[in-house]
């Protein structure tokens, strides 16, 4: 037997969680490419903020308004130039009242 | 242009740097504190039990003020399959002290309150502000800091780096890696609100009482991993992490992970009706003590999580993070006593009194269990928590099945899992990796 999960959106988690946006200066940049290696796909699915999307004609494009700043995909992908990461304005990006 | 020059600079207000600042602080030094966050704790993410011990060394009467949710009286470790949980209990009373060991916190407000404690000291707290790049003079020499603020430059005699685990600062001027999928964990968390009678009730607690709950088993799906659940007052924390090379393998979602985990039938009942109020993910350095990278060097130290110093099989973070920041704090007040330059040479003071300390001593006994578990994630994480839980149930069904029968059944169960072979050098080399 397994245990029954409901289907989870990631975006109602969010909802909870406090954000200060730095409009129009997006702290992590995808480079342009033609297919993704396996990591930057891989984000896709385990980027905890669903950051990541594949678009229609196959590439990885980022949505970082959602980003916990974890660095998962620092991890994985700015070695390869693949991705760049910096941190957020100071004061700006995510705000855990808990954390 | 007004340069203003300080003893020190720490990098970062958790755990690691509030311990630091506040050491020199009270030390006598003059103490700049730089934090991204837009208050202390801001950024910061733990689960959360605080070692009342490595307070004590800095604080000692913490208890009079510090914002500390309930002293633990019980611990539950769970071995986990789909359906049930094997474990081990440990509850008593002797834990109701007048000093308790061990109290669950919430970070952000934790954080708040360490850095009055900083600034009470004396030092300078400048929130909002990152430090984006060292300032080195023509000896190679750390000297100071540029912040994302002004374009100025900050001096100091030593910068003190308590960045943390995704710490850019130090990777980017090459004083330590980057850490590799290998060597972090990526954990989600989620904060459930419940009354506080509504906790006290499931968990069989009066007053400031607190229970936690560490599990592994298949709800990490063969990844290495552990689960949590803690008890705060008015909340559980609960929350699951692993490595990230094992995500990055499996392409497993981290909040699927998570709900299954919420959803597993031992674990839905304690968290009924709650209201979740925060979800949060941060990394865990795992890599133990073979991912220690430098310590020191010219002008500059590292401390806790930026360190890796992270004891991540006895989930214990925040109090090598609180003690490697005193011991650095300690090691620089003595050098600055001595009015000897901070050089590498001076510096290295902070090792020899870290390799004489829990921290390094206990990294160093369990230097082999982080690659012990991830190489044998499968049998750790989803084979063993199968067949545990069907020796525990071959052991408390009582079906007319004679024990003789029973114990042959559970034995060839064991030895079909894994192979005999298998069995043994597995209970060996957890055992080496233990000693
Ligand atoms: C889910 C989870 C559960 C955990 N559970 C436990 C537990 O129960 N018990 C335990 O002891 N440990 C636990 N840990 C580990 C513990 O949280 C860490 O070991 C601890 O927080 C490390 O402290 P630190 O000061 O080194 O780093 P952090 O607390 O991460 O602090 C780093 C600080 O530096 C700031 N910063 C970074 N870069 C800059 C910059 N360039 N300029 C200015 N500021 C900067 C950050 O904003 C942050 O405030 C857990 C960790 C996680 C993720
Ligand atoms: S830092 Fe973490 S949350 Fe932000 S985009 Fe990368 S993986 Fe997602």
């Amino acid at each position: 037997m397994t245990i029954t999960v409901p289907p989870v959106r990631v975006e109602d988690k969010l909802y909870q969680n406090r954000y200060l946006i730095d409009a129009g200066r997006p702290h992590i940049k995808v480079r342009p490419h033609q297919s993704p290696s396996a990591n930057l796909l891989a984000l896709t699915r385990i980027c905890p903020a669903k950051c990541y999307e594949l678009n229609a004609t196959g590439q990885v494009e980022i949505a970082a308004d959602g980003c916990m700043e974890c660095g998962t995909c620092r991890v994985l992908c700015e070695e390869s130039g693949e991705i760049t990461w910096n941190y957020p304005r100071g004061g700006f990006g995510v705000l855990f009242k808990f954390g | 242009m007004v340069e203003e020059k300080f003893d020190a600079i720490v990098i970062g207000a958790g755990m690691a740097g509030n311990a630091a600042a506040f050491t020199m602080a009270s030390g006598g030094l003059k103490v700049l504190q730089l934090e991204r966050g837009e208050y202390p704790g801001s950024k910061n993410v733990q689960g959360a039990i605080m070692y009342a011990n490595m307070l004590e060394k800095i604080i000692p009467d913490f208890r009079d003020d510090a914002p500390l949710e309930r002293h633990l009286i019980e611990q539950r470790f769970w071995m986990m399959d789909n359906t049930s949980h094997a474990g081990i209990h440990y509850r008593s009373d002797d834990f109701n002290e007048a000093k308790p060991n061990r109290y669950t916190i919430i970070r952000a407000q934790f954080d708040k309150w360490f850095s009055r404690k900083v600034r009470e000291a004396g030092a300078t707290l400048l929130c909002e502000t990152t430090a984006t790049e060292l300032v080195y003079d023509i000896t190679d020499k750390v000297i100071g800091v540029r912040t994302d603020r002004a374009g100025e430059r900050i001096l100091a005699d030593v910068v003190v780096l308590a960045e943390g685990v995704n710490g850019l600062l130090g990777t980017r001027s090459g004083l330590r890696e980057t850490p590799r999928p290998e060597t972090v964990a990526l954990a989600v968390k989620e904060m459930h609100f419940l009354p506080e009678e509504v906790i006290e009730q499931r968990f069989g607690l009066k007053g400031n009482e607190g229970c936690v709950i560490e599990a592994a088993g298949t709800i990490s799906r063969s990844m290495t991993g552990l689960a949590f659940l803690y008890t705060n007052r008015e909340s559980i924390s609960l929350g699951i992490g692993c490595l990230v090379s094992d995500f990055a393998a499996t392409m497993e979602s981290p909040y699927a992970l998570l709900e299954g985990f919420k959803n597993h039938p031992s674990v839905r009942a304690l968290i009924a009706g709650s209201e979740l109020k925060e979800y949060a993910a941060h990394l865990i350095p795992e890599g133990g003590y073979k991912a220690i990278p430098q310590l020191f060097g010219d002008g500059w130290v590292a401390v806790g999580d930026a360190a890796q110093l992270n004891n991540a099989v006895h989930r214990e973070g925040s109090n090598l993070a609180m003690t490697s920041g005193r011991i650095a704090g300690e090691a620089i007040v003595q050098v600055k006593c001595r009015n000897a330059p901070m050089t590498k040479r001076n510096l290295v003071l902070y090792k020899t009194m870290l390799d004489d300390s829990f921290v390094l001593k206990d990294l160093r006994k369990h230097k082999d269990m982080p690659a012990l578990l991830h190489t044998n994630s499968h049998n750790f994480f989803m084979r063993y928590p199968q067949l545990i839980s069907l020796a525990a149930q071959n052991l408390v069904r009582v079906d007319g099945t004679p024990k003789i029968d029973k114990e042959k059944a559970t034995t060839a169960a064991f030895i079909k899992g894994r192979s005999r072979w298998g069995l043994v050098s597995d209970a060996l080399r957890l055992a080496l990796a233990w000693r």
